[in-house]
């Protein structure tokens, strides 16, 4: 039983069922994400944090089919994608740069990523990308897309838009390059978001603003968001759900809330430590002791005990824990609660 | 794009200067110089002996008795002024006469092999970087380097056996008989098409697998990047994305190369020519600078360096056509 499978209605977006995606290396096979499931409701925003390497970048591309040549899907892996007028597509069984998915590609779901630098090519002005963005999408003439384009800019407060329109990704900074990625993203309509940690890569106010204009038009477009983020902080700020991965699982589920002020799973409640409070300022700040282990070494049974301080030896690394409610939107793989 | 434009065209005019200087500078220094080679071969095949007079006399008739620094100023002003090269010494005519037509025809066999070079180089560099690992990459890979490692004369005497035992035809020289005094006229260039593939293939082969690696190795760095990827999340068509973002920008490292591209190929074209018994300017160059033909070897020099600093130019402007950073001032 996951919460995905208890709370199908037509509220649902996106269903993602016992995602396995794996990796041919040469050092042998690498599991990235292991059988991950969860799902996003119209409007709603589902945080996914986690360490890199915890397979929350992979499970989106998963989704966009943006995944390398190297990487396999497991054949029982399920991404169910449900259209506004209805239908629903199972994303698994699109071909990849067939005309399905690229419709679903940005046009339903829209996706930003973490470098706005390199995410514009730097040979082609913004106005240039968005305009080809709108016109793969909707029935406008180039002279409408244009003024789309000038118009998201504004939307997205970059300042003199119908100058900026005709400008490159190197003549504007880093706050404003994702802001544009954003009117990018937003010109093709989505009904979802994929955000892969958008703001990572900014300092901190400029951070803030983006996070801000993300909640702003999220509401005014009526947008389901999934923004992935290795910043506990940041997720409280913008999501409704929050999902917690750990070396390609989801170790806890729940709301923000729950997740942040109840958190179960000893690695969220270690995660939550580490954030710098201003109410513990000249404390030091609590690290996960131990190191991520190598994708190619996996440990048996639970993903965490190698790092985790309440182990039970001879349980946790054996047997693997299986998904045990903590009330009707909190979940949590740990034998502590089993 | 007006201001880059004036800028790399003065650029362009102080590097031309530059070089006739350095091209007089190479020309004036072998020991000895034309007025010996001549009065040896005139006093001393009639068995005379040479005397310093007569060295003196001759070396006044040739005008070398000058300073050096008045003789480039003349020569260089006769030139730009008058489109005068002066007279060889080796041929008494107007070194003008003899190396017009030559010129065109080392021209057209660079632009030839230049064509022919990215005509080849860049479709099979993208293939090779889509279709990475594959069978048709490793092929191609394999017959680059064959191309690259052959020398130039090898390939040259072996496309010249080719041609002759097995298409039965002459590969040697750039026009069949009839036409080789023939005036320009359309059969004559189509004649002269059929001759010019033999030394363009010899010519660009090595540098199609040079930019052959080149180009699969930039498209391989920007199928990588995130730009890529976006184009894809945007649900643009994969070729397109593959021909308007990746392959564009891998583009530019070919195209800067333009300039080298035409030094190389001026470079390697003497010997081909040897080999191909070919009346380009090459094989002139080789002799007037063996007998110290001052004005007609530095009229070909300068001719040549010329041709390549236009092709830079060139190339600077495509580069600034294709890449904004360039043409803003960024990098």
């Amino acid at each position: 039983m996951d919460i995905g499978t208890e709370q199908i209605d037509w509220d649902t977006l996106l269903e993602v069922q016992d995602l396995k995606v794996s990796f041919k290396t040469d050092e042998g096979i690498i599991l990235a994400v292991n059988g991950i499931s969860f799902s996003v409701q119209r409007g709603q925003t589902l945080g996914i944090v986690g360490e890199s390497g915890s397979g929350k970048s992979v499970s989106t591309k998963a989704i966009m089919q943006l995944l390398p040549r190297t990487a396999v899907v497991d054949k029982n892996s399920s991404i169910t994608w449900h259209r506004e007028n209805g239908e629903t597509v199972e994303i698994t069984q699109l071909k990849k740069g067939g005309r399905e998915m690229r419709r679903i590609r940005g046009g339903e779901i829209g996706m930003i990523f973490q470098e706005p630098m390199s995410s514009f090519s730097p040979v082609h002005t913004i106005g240039n990308q968005i305009i080809e963005a709108v016109l793969a999408h909707r029935q406008v003439s180039k002279q409408e897309a244009r003024e789309i384009a000038i118009d998201m800019l504004d939307k997205v407060g970059i300042s003199n838009p119908s100058v900026r329109v005709d400008q490159y990704s190197f003549e504007l900074s880093g706050g404003m390059r994702q802001r544009a990625m954003i009117a990018v993203t937003l010109s093709m309509n989505p009904s979802l978001l994929i955000a892969d940690e958008p703001t990572t890569s900014l300092d901190v106010t400029i951070q803030a603003q983006i996070l801000e204009l993300m909640n702003q038009l999220r509401e005014e477009f009526n947008m389901a968001v999934i923004f992935i983020t290795h910043n506990l902080g940041v997720i409280a700020q913008v999501a409704d759900e929050v999902a917690v991965m750990y070396l390609g699982q989801i170790l806890e589920r729940g709301t923000a809330k729950e997740i942040i002020n109840q958190p179960q799973h000893p690695y969220t409640q270690s995660l939550l430590k580490a954030i710098p409070r201003l109410d513990h300022l000249g404390k030091r700040l609590t690290a996960i002791g131990g190191d991520i282990p190598s994708p190619l070494e996996r440990p048996g049974g639970c993903p965490f005990h190698t790092r985790c301080e309440q182990a039970i030896s001879g349980v946790c690394d054996t047997q693997i824990p299986t998904l045990t409610p903590i009330s009707n939107t909190h979940t949590v793989h740990c034998f502590l609660y089993e | 794009m007006l201001r880059y434009f004036a800028q790399r065209f003065i650029f362009m005019i102080i590097t031309l200067l530059f070089v006739s200087v350095v091209i007089f500078i190479v020309i004036e220094l072998p020991p000895g110089d034309y007025a010996e080679r001549y009065a040896y071969r005139k006093l001393a095949s009639a068995g005379q002996d040479v005397t310093e007079q007569d060295m003196i006399n001759v070396r006044h008739e040739f005008g070398l008795d000058k300073p050096a620094p008045v003789r480039y100023f003349n020569w260089i002003t006769d030139i730009i002024l008058h489109g005068d090269f002066g007279e060889s010494f080796l041929f008494n005519v107007p070194v003008r006469n003899m190396i017009g037509d030559r010129i065109w025809l080392t021209m057209a066999l660079a632009s030839t092999a230049i064509l022919l070079t990215y005509a080849l180089a860049i479709p099979i560099g993208i293939f090779s970087a889509l279709y990475r690992h594959s069978f048709g990459d490793y092929l191609a890979t394999f017959i680059g380097y064959i191309g690259l490692s052959l020398p130039n004369f090898m390939l040259a005497l072996v496309l010249l056996y080719f041609s002759v035992t097995v298409l039965g035809s002459s590969a040697g020289g750039l026009f069949s008989e009839e036409f080789a005094e023939a005036a320009w006229s359309w059969p004559r260039v189509v004649d002269l098409l059929e001759h010019l593939w033999v030394p363009a293939v010899v010519l660009g082969t090595a540098n199609t697998a040079f930019h052959l690696q080149t180009m699969r190795a930039t498209m391989l760095d920007e199928l990588n990047q995130l730009y890529v990827d976006a184009a894809r999340a945007r649900g643009i068509p994969e070729w397109k994305v593959i021909f308007k973002y990746p392959v564009r920008i891998a583009l530019n490292p070919i195209v800067s190369y333009l300039g080298f591209d035409l030094g190389k190929l001026v470079a390697g074209a003497p010997v081909v020519a040897l080999v191909l018994s070919l009346p380009d300017a090459g094989q002139l160059l080789l002799q007037a600078l063996l007998q110290q033909d001052m004005f007609l070897g530095g009229a070909i020099l300068l001719m040549i360096s010329t041709m390549i600093v236009i092709g830079v130019f060139i190339s600077d402007l495509m580069l600034a056509a294709l890449d904004p950073r360039i043409r803003l001032g960024e990098t």
